[in-house]
């Protein structure tokens, strides 16, 4: 948990990357409670546990890199810089939603902050990440196009098609597998056969490795090393993130398929405390001044609460926009 | 031994002798390389069937369409007297009818070229210069024009790039831009799929090729949910400029999983285009067209076609708009409509109905959704009979829905019931005759068109 750190970043940074673990959480309680109201329809699948995933990535992000996901997607849209505001208004249906209340929870798009989806089809979003990989190569971008798959896609026929298409063509792709040990309901012991999932990819000749995703530290270094050998190499890479959701597949799974010792012994290691102990003892940042930042995110919320209820329902005119340009 | 010039593909029927690589009283081996063949899909060699001497050459090199089961050379092999009694070349099978029964072939072939030049749509078309060609070459110089125009545009699919294209249409695309804007993919159609999308939600215009649309099904997923919805679900945020394309329908006995029309799965999806140009000039500008269309374009040709030439504007900017249907014949009595191969057996049908004494209005409606209402109506208006001729199976079709929209539109003008001639509802059978019975064929169209006529 102590770990040093090996990234340099200020205690400001830190605070920062903090702020961001913090506001996808309280985001994300926010949901669940307003789809307890009946506030938010269809399906709705919460990032809760896997905070140190995204925002370790992150930390390692150049604004101009590209991200795309699957459906479990608010954390990853947060974390890209949307205002929490067009999430939530997309998550209650509403005009002012970021996809204008069309889209829904699994599909959320941000062109302006990099953000390609919000997909709702498990493995599909892999091979267009490979895809949105080739087109900064074909342009000489210096851009990683980062890929986030679950433990789920990978028995997925097409991420392998993917998988050898990036390795082949040398494209400069960073996937993330975000194994919270899984499927909706189906444990890995029971879809996976074999050994670690990453190494499903290495046999494409793609290196890769796997990190302890609950950690922020953990995944920041590694996603600095992934960046730096994509850059130097001019290959995709993989990370597999050991991870852990605290909360159900989506707001109506009973949870039936573990038990609730093995939940809470996961709770002991939550990502979002874990960071906040090592900002207090390791860093000495001053409790204070995390304390002004969570009543901050806190107020935030009760306003993007507000803005996702009040914004209207889309005008009955949206419903034939928007499917031809 | 007599040596016959070979079908080397499924669709061939003529090919040219390219070159001799052997003279008269050469002897040769087995196995040996005799002549150069090109065929409707590539230069082939042809081997010496035996070992022996040649004794005559019987068609120069350089002679173009010569017929399948020509005599072409004579080998004198060892202890075989030059035969006198031939080797019965195969006979092409008779035609046969719906009924199965034999009957001659006597279709007259109406001229695509001479209908088109009747109906241009480009008001400043008469200046522009014109070339004969085939629908292989339209669809090449479309791709090669645009991928000039514009850098953005790039070509994928199986062997597009060093093996010139499993029907050439992309022949010499991989010399003119290089391997990083023409690109061979592995057998992978919903990895590379996926990631033609993903390159054109990124900006990009890919033209994603189907060896054939039977191989696009393996993609169906990535078609339908990632480039057909993608704009919006996200509220117009992410549009897809793809073009998919390949040959679709039947070509000529290659069975049940080969030989299928994919137009009424694709034009139920709301957000994909969908096109079925019926001839050269037809597809070289929609095909233009498509390409510079910002959303996603499935671009359905026709083997059988490829080969078929119409005059072709050589113009950078003749482009045919996505929508406009084709009035090719006008008259007064029936309306019939067809897309890609269905206009060509509408054609084959012609003269046995003008023999009616019927003069038929011809739609050829090119492009499937977004369908050109307007056109269809305003004939079935004046004609109140229709007959609709599709390839594809008739159990829920989209010739199903198009005549729930005509008679929706059009109740009050109609004169009959609207009269369907879809392929039959059967895994496409692989036997000749049975093949042609699965297809729609002109006897079935021309007794739609007696019966919404009311004759006998």
């Amino acid at each position: 948990m102590n770990k040093k750190n090996k990234n340099n970043f200020t205690n400001d940074q830190l605070l920062k990357f903090y702020e961001k673990m913090f506001l996808i959480r309280k985001f994300e309680e926010k949901a669940a409670q307003l789809y307890g109201a009946g506030k938010i329809g269809g399906f709705c699948h919460l990032y809760i546990g896997q905070e140190a995933v995204v925002i370790g990535i992150l930390s390692s992000i150049n604004s101009e890199d590209t991200v795309i996901t699957a459906y479990r997607d608010h954390g990853h849209i947060l974390a890209r810089g949307v205002d929490p505001k067009l999430v939530m208004a997309e998550l209650t249906g509403r005009k002012d939603g970021i996809s204008k209340g069309k889209g829904g929870s699994m599909h959320m798009f941000s062109k302006a902050n990099r953000f390609y989806g919000g997909h709702g089809i498990v493995g599909a979003q892999v091979p267009l990440g490979v895809g949105i990989g080739f087109a900064h190569k074909y342009r000489n971008e210096k851009k990683i196009s980062r890929v986030y798959l679950g433990d789920g896609a990978m028995s997925n026929g097409q991420v392998f098609e993917a998988f050898n298409l990036a390795s082949l063509w040398d494209l400069p792709v960073l996937f993330i597998i975000e194994n919270n040990k899984y499927g909706m309901g189906t444990s890995i012991g029971r879809s996976a056969a074999g050994g670690e999932l990453y190494e499903r990819a290495t046999v494409f000749g793609i290196k890769g490795e796997k990190v302890d995703g609950m950690n922020f530290f953990n995944v920041s270094e590694s996603a600095i090393r992934a960046r730096e050998y994509i850059e130097k190499n001019s290959k995709p890479y993989i990370i597999e993130m050991d991870t852990y959701r605290f909360r159900g597949h989506s707001m109506s799974d009973p949870g039936l398929y573990r038990t609730k010792d093995e939940v809470n012994k996961m709770k002991e290691i939550d990502p979002v405390l874990m960071m906040k102990e090592t900002l207090l003892n390791d860093y000495k940042i001053q409790e204070e001044s995390i304390k002004n930042v969570e009543s901050d995110i806190k107020k935030q919320i009760k306003d993007v609460e507000k803005f996702s209820l009040e914004s209207p329902l889309p005008d009955l005119k949206e419903l034939y926009t928007e499917v031809y340009l | 031994m007599k040596i016959l010039l070979p079908a080397l593909s499924p669709t061939m029927e003529t090919g040219n002798l390219v070159k001799w690589l052997v003279k008269e009283g050469d002897s040769v081996v087995s196995g040996d390389i005799l002549a150069e063949i090109e065929t409707d899909k590539a230069t082939m060699e042809l081997e010496s069937p035996d070992d022996g001497k040649v004794e005559k050459i019987l068609v120069k090199e350089g002679t173009e369409n010569i017929s399948v089961n020509t005599e072409i050379a004579l080998l004198k092999v060892e202890g075989e007297e030059i035969e006198e009694i031939s080797e019965k070349p195969i006979e092409k099978s008779p035609q046969v009818s719906s009924n199965g029964s034999e009957q001659p072939a006597t279709e007259v072939k109406i001229s695509m070229n001479s209908l088109l030049n009747q109906t241009k749509e480009n008001s400043d078309e008469k200046n522009w210069s014109e070339k004969e060609i085939s629908m292989r070459e339209a669809l090449n110089q479309a791709i090669e024009e645009e991928m000039k125009y514009d850098k953005d545009v790039f070509l994928l699919g199986e062997e597009v790039a060093e093996y010139d294209g499993a029907y050439k249409v992309t022949q010499g695309l991989l010399n003119k831009f290089g391997s990083k804007r023409v690109l061979d993919t592995p057998i992978s159609e919903h990895g590379f799929t996926g990631l033609a999308i993903g390159a054109a939600m990124a900006g990009l215009k890919p033209i994603c090729e189907f060896m054939t649309f039977n191989f696009s099904m393996q993609a169906i997923d990535q078609i339908v949910n990632s480039a057909a919805k993608s704009l919006y679900m996200s509220g117009g945020e992410i549009n897809v400029p793809i073009v998919f394309r390949g040959p679709n329908g039947a070509a000529a006995r290659v069975g049940a999983q080969h030989s299928q029309c994919f137009i009424s799965w694709f034009s139920h999806i709301p957000g994909l285009i969908v096109i079925a140009p019926s001839n050269a000039r037809d597809a070289k500008g929609l095909l233009k067209s498509s390409i510079r269309n910002p959303n996603p374009v499935v671009f359905l040709e026709h083997e059988l076609l490829y080969k078929e030439k119409t005059n072709v504007p050589e113009e950078r900017d003749f482009l045919i708009p996505i929508g406009k249907g084709n009035l090719i014949k006008e008259g007064t009595d029936v309306t019939i409509i067809g897309f890609s191969m269905s206009v060509q057996r509408i054609l084959n049908a012609l003269p046995s109905i003008e023999k009616l004494g019927i003069s038929p209005d011809i739609i050829d409606l090119r492009s499937i959704k977004p369908l050109d209402e307007e056109l269809i109506y305003k004939s079935v208006k004046k004609t109140n009979r229709v007959v609709i001729v599709e390839d594809g199976f008739g159990s829920t079709s989209f010739g199903s829905h198009l005549s729930y929209l005509i008679q929706s539109n059009c109740f009050d003008f109609l004169d009959s019931e609207i009269i369907k001639v879809s392929g039959k509802d059967v895994p496409m059978p692989y036997a000749e005759n049975l093949e042609k019975l699965a297809l729609p064929n002109t006897d079935e169209i021309v007794s739609a068109v007696k019966k919404v006529s009311y004759i006998n």
